[in-house]
Formats: C-alpha cells, sequence, structure tokens
C-alpha cells in the first residue's frame, strides 16, 4: 500500500481503467466460472431474456438460434426457404452450434436463446429444470421432436466385409469406431440402439448387457463427437463405424468415401426442438415452419427422416436409394417404447458410476490390458 | 489508499512533495524515486491482470472441486478409469518434457551457434505448432501418423499418438526460452576453457550448460503444462480409449456431460496440484543445477 500511496491521480484513473476493462473483457468468463459454484439460473435467465424482449406491438426481426452442430445446413436451408414466406420476411437469425450439452448448458448460463435444437431430450429437460423452457414443451403432436434419424453402421465402399447386422459387428477382427457415449450425449443414440436390439428380439438385459460388451470389445476408437468419428472413419480408422443416417447421407453428398447399412433392428433418433419461454414470438412461428411439411422436406433433403407426412423432398443425394432415401425399418425402437424416458435411460446407463453403458466401457478398456 | 486520502487535508498546497516525502525508502533520491513510482504502477496493473486471469479462476475451479466435501472429491480420482487417465497425462506430459530439455537445446543450439541453409525457414517454422488450430493439427497428425500414413507409421489409437500429439505442440517451448540466452552467451569463457585444455564435452557441461539451466527450466516448465493442459490435437489420433489412451481431458468431458461439475473441478484440482508439483520440482533442480556448475 505504501508503495501506491504516492500516485497520482492521473496513474490512479489509468489503473482504474485498466481494471475496468479486465473486468468488462473478463465479465463472461467470471459467469462460467461462478456459476458451477452457485447456480443462478433465475439471473441467467433474466439477463437472456432480457435482451431478446421485443418492444411491445413491434415485430423483433431477430431469432437467437441454440442448436446442435449436426443440423446446421438443414437449419440454413429451413431459414431460408422460411424467408420466401410471408412469417418468416426480414427476420435474421442468430445462430449458435456445437455439441448439444455444452449448448443447452450455455443457454442455462445467459446465452440468449429463443428457439433451441437440441440432440436429445435430456439437454432440454435441462432447460425445463432451470424455468427456461414451459413444462408441457412435448405436449404437442410431434411429443417436442423436430427432427429424426435412425442408427446405421457406416462401411467402406462396397461393403467389403459384408456386414448387415447388429451379430455382424461383434465378428473377430471387426474393429468398430463409435462417438463415445461418455462424453457426446448424441453418441448415446449408439450404444442404445446396440443394446435395445437384443431386448427387442426378445432377449435378457443380461443378454443385451452381453452383447453391448462384445460390441465395445471390437471398439477401437471412440472419439468425441458423431463428426470427429466420421473423420477418424474417413481417416482409415477401423472398418465400421456406428453413425446416423442424416450423417452418413451428409457425407456422401460431400462426396466423401463411404457407404451405410441399415439394420432391420435400430433406434429413432428424436432430436427435440422447443421454443424458450419469453422467447421472441416469431420463434412459436419459426417452429410451426419447421414442424410443417415444407420445413421437413428441407431436412429430408440433408438425410433427416421426416417427422410429418407429405414432405415433399424429391431425391435425396447420398442416399443408398435417392428416389426412395428412407426405407422403412422392419423393427423400429423408441425410447418412448423401449426405454421410457431420457431422464430414466440417463441414470440406468450412463451414470458415471453405474451406468450400463459406463460399466461396459471401463471392462472393455481391462479386458485389453 | 488510506494515505491518500489522510494526508491531504495538511498539505493541500503541495500534495506531490509532501506525500513524497511520506513515502520515505526512495524519497531521498529523485531518480529512483520516479522508477519506485512506475513501479508500483507496473506492480498493481500486474496483480490486478494476474488475479482477474489466473488466480480468481484457478480458485474458482479449486473451491468447485472440494464443493461436495472430501468425499465427492476422492470418489472423483478414486474413479479407475480418471485415474488412469490422470497417469497416461502427467507420464506422458513428464516424457515429453524431459525430451524437449534434450531436444530443444539441441535445435537451440543449432539454431545460434550453426550455419546451414534454411536456417532462417527453420527458425521461422519452430513456432507453426502455436499457430496451428489444434484440431487442425490432429487432422494433421491423424493422416500422416494414422492408419493411411504415407510414411510407414501408424500409431493411431496407442499411447504413443499421445506422446506424439504433446511432443507436437510443445516444441517450441524450450527452444524459445533457451535461443535467446544462447545468443547472449559470452563465447569467451568458453575459448577460455578450451585454451587451458578442457574438452568440449566439459566446456558444454561446466560452462555452457549451468547457464543455460534457468532458461531450459523454464522451458520446460511451460512445456509440461502446455503437455497436461493438451486435448484438440491428441483426440483424433489417440481415439480415447478407456484405461489405454484416454487423457484426463476426455474424463472431464464425461463428467461435464453428467451435469457433474463438482466432479469435473475435482479432477482439474488433481491435475492442477500435480502441474503445480512439477514446475516446483523443475525450478529446484534448476537452481541445483545452477549452483553447482
Amino acid at each position: 500500500m505504501s508503495r501506491t500511496a504516492p500516485l497520482r491521480t492521473k496513474h490512479l484513473l489509468a489503473l482504474t481503467a485498466v481494471a475496468a476493462l479486465v473486468v468488462t473483457a473478463c465479465g463472461g468468463d467470471d459467469d462460467a466460472a461462478d456459476s458451477p459454484s452457485a447456480p443462478a439460473p433465475t439471473e441467467a435467465a433474466g439477463g437472456a431474456t432480457d435482451a431478446t424482449e421485443p418492444p411491445a406491438a413491434e415485430v423483433n426481426p431477430v431469432i437467437n438460434l441454440v442448436g446442435f452442430a449436426v443440423p446446421e445446413a438443414a437449419n440454413v436451408a429451413i431459414a431460408k426457404a422460411w424467408g420466401e414466406t410471408p412469417a418468416g420476411q426480414g427476420i435474421r437469425f442468430e445462430s449458435s452450434y456445437g455439441a448439444s450439452g455444452d449448448q443447452s448448458r450455455s443457454v442455462v448460463d445467459g446465452l440468449p436463446a429463443d428457439y433451441v435444437h437440441f440432440s436429445v431430450a435430456s439437454d432440454v429437460t435441462r432447460l425445463v429444470d432451470n424455468g427456461l423452457v414451459a413444462e408441457d414443451w412435448n405436449a404437442g403432436p410431434n411429443g417436442g421432436v423436430v427432427s429424426s434419424s435412425i442408427v446405421v453402421f457406416g462401411v467402406r465402399p462396397g461393403n467389403p466385409l459384408g456386414i448387415e447386422s447388429w451379430d455382424d459387428l461383434i465378428a473377430d477382427g471387426i474393429e468398430i469406431v463409435s462417438p463415445n457415449p461418455a462424453s457426446s450425449g448424441a453418441a448415446r443414440w449408439n450404444a442404445l440402439a446396440a443394446w435395445g436390439q437384443v431386448v427387442e428380439h426378445g432377449g435378457t438385459e443380461d443378454e443385451a448387457n452381453e452383447f453391448l460388451t462384445a460390441l465395445f470389445a471390437n471398439v477401437v476408437a471412440l472419439p468425441n463427437s458423431g463428426r470427429d468419428a466420421t473423420q477418424a472413419f474417413l481417416s482409415g480408422t477401423g472398418n465400421v463405424f456406428l453413425t446416423y443416417e442424416n450423417e452418413a447421407i451428409l457425407a456422401r453428398q460431400n462426396g466423401e468415401p463411404l457407404e451405410y447399412v441399415i439394420p432391420d433392428t435400430t433406434l429413432l433418433i428424436e432430436n427435440p426442438g422447443a421454443v424458450l419461454i419469453d422467447a421472441n414470438p416469431k420463434a412459436t412461428e419459426w417452429l410451426d415452419f419447421v414442424l410443417s411439411p415444407a420445413g421437413q422436406a428441407e431436412f429430408a433433403k440433408k438425410g433427416f427422416r421426416p417427422i410429418v407426412d407429405g414432405a415433399d423432398y424429391g431425391e435425396v443425394d447420398g442416399a443408398n436409394d435417392p428416389t426412395d432415401p428412407f426405407p422403412a425399418i422392419a423393427h423400429l425402437q423408441t425410447v418412448a417404447d423401449d426405454f421410457v424416458s431420457w431422464s430414466d435411460l440417463s441414470k440406468k446407463f450412463f451414470d458415471e458410476e453405474t451406468g450400463i453403458v459406463t460399466q461396459i466401457i471401463l471392462a472393455s478398456g481391462k479386458a485389453e490390458g | 489508499m488510506s494515505d491518500v486520502t489522510t494526508t491531504p487535508p495538511p498539505t493541500r498546497a503541495a500534495p506531490a512533495p509532501d506525500i513524497t516525502s511520506d513515502s520515505g525508502v526512495s524519497s531521498d533520491n529523485e531518480g529512483t524515486f520516479r522508477i519506485g513510482r512506475g513501479s508500483g504502477l507496473a506492480l498493481g496493473v500486474a496483480m490486478v491482470w494476474f488475479s482477474l486471469l489466473v488466480m480468481i479462476p484457478l480458485i474458482a475451479v479449486v473451491v468447485t472441486g472440494t464443493e461436495g466435501g472430501w468425499s465427492a472429491f476422492w470418489r472423483a480420482i478414486r474413479n479407475e478409469q480418471t485415474f488412469a487417465a490422470i497417469r497416461l497425462t502427467v507420464g506422458s506430459a513428464l516424457i515429453v518434457t524431459l525430451v524437449n530439455v534434450v531436444m530443444g537445446t539441441l535445435i537451440a543450439w543449432v539454431l545460434v551457434r550453426d550455419d546451414f541453409v534454411g536456417k532462417r525457414v527453420l527458425d521461422t517454422l519452430i513456432d507453426i505448432p502455436f499457430a496451428l488450430p489444434t484440431i487442425v493439427a490432429g487432422l494433421v497428425l491423424l493422416s500422416l501418423y494414422g492408419p493411411q500414413t504415407p510414411i510407414g507409421i501408424d500409431i493411431a489409437n496407442t499411447r504413443k499418438a499421445v506422446l506424439l500429439a504433446f511432443l507436437f505442440v510443445t516444441l517450441p517451448f524450450v527452444v524459445r526460452a533457451v535461443q535467446p540466452v544462447l545468443e547472449q552467451l559470452d563465447r569467451e569463457a568458453e575459448q577460455a576453457a578450451a585454451s587451458l585444455g578442457a574438452s568440449n564435452f566439459t566446456i558444454f557441461r561446466r560452462i555452457t550448460l549451468p547457464a543455460l539451466t534457468p532458461a531450459i527450466a523454464a522451458g520446460a516448465a511451460l512445456s509440461f503444462a502446455r503437455g497436461v493442459s493438451e486435448y484438440g490435437s491428441l483426440v483424433l489420433l489417440s481415439g480415447n480409449r478407456p484405461l489405454r489412451t484416454e487423457v484426463t481431458s476426455v474424463r472431464i468431458l464425461a463428467s461435464i456431460e453428467n451435469d457433474n461439475r463438482v466432479g469435473a473441478a475435482a479432477v482439474a484440482t488433481v491435475l492442477l496440484a500435480i502441474s503445480f508439483v512439477v514446475i516446483v520440482t523443475i525450478d529446484i533442480l534448476q537452481r541445483r543445477v545452477a549452483r553447482r556448475g
């Protein structure tokens, strides 16, 4: 203190200015650092919504869209189509895309959002728990789902190993790449599909656990996201990769050398979307358009299975058969029918200590010892 | 602050000189005083800066990590998979740091003492690992040292991949720390030793090395710290295999994905503590080597 005492006012001012600057610059970080120790959801919600609340009677032309990375291209296409309708004219999107869980946590921590589009329902549930999304967000006819796909196997061109079914994946010599269900919420669809197909065909839970154990014994890499898994596979890792139909179609649209196989039994991937409680009213109109045949047609063109009838998407480039891009599945499982709910299955399968998948992954590491 | 507010009344006419005489130590010499005032400001700025950028975030991590009490903390770090990840991360960072100490010093030596074609190019390229977004680095490493390797080295999804990625991103630290010191080094001492019949190795060991040791240690500490925290460049190449190639960052991500921020912070705290011990040890070693020289 005695050393700073002789400072002239000018210097003090300069110091204060620097400090103020730093505080402002670090404001965002501080929020992030503080929130885990003292979660203040209501504050965060206030910050998020104040920024986007429109002045009365005047249309706010900006919709903040927060989504997981995979459907970005589709959302851009839908936004363009919406912009050509009267309701969507003049509306701009402030978009943020990233890993589903990270995006959901960011919204809780104050990232402005009017409309969210996540990979798994539990990421929306997190917002419900924090008072940002209405409890009845999934009460509509679509059950809160805005886009859907299925779990498929990505294989090398020509499918040299002749992989057709889940049982082919646990054969000797098969090397599997799958996104990591521990660190990526979206990757959890794959593990569930592998487990669920055993039960679907009359297997017990123990048999399903055994199958999943055998499958993870063949896993050679667990990249952190579906996109990373695609990248690792395309760089030569493994000979099968667990992925989503839309991801495989998109990769093929981009000219990547891979094929995909749809197993007889698989899991319906349902990505939820929701409008926040204090959102720009336009966001509700946007959601209506996303769910309309016109909106779903844009999803379909990027490889997502339309969730409503009447979506006119013509041919889908990159699909195995562009004229019949989304063939019916003999045994299609869903979370609601086969796994109760996301919150239920999150605990049962993915709990950090006791989850079925968590333990099987750990065991697969030991088996290699 | 209290000094400033309490002194003005009696010295309103000429505040500056009076405060100067109050502050004692350095007031007898105008020159020292100016430096003192300047460094006082610098110290203030440095402390504010350091607190905001380093101390407060670090304390927040530690506080969050211990929030669930010691049992939650203990459970997080006693998880078998997490423990294996910490061991792999810290072990790899230590090995890489040792390699960097040798190779980094060697490269710095070559860059300063030798003349060869392409020296300037090499000198510039050293920093490239810093400039490359780590995920791009990961893609490059995967295409070069993965299954489609054009040079016959496939280390994808093995522990070597972790080492390679660490080596790639930490290369510049020791080089850049040692290089300027080596450039400034007075060569007369070396020449004198040579004229007295010392061998090249003896000269290096007794004269050059002690002078370089603090720089090497500084580079080593940076290299270790960066290695421990590295993530982007290795995730594609290492495959995140449980107990085998999974690094600590992936475990932290897994905790966060399960909304277990306390667990994530607990693991981060362990990593911080280990890093602290290692960096202090490097400093102690450095002092001993420098003294012995």
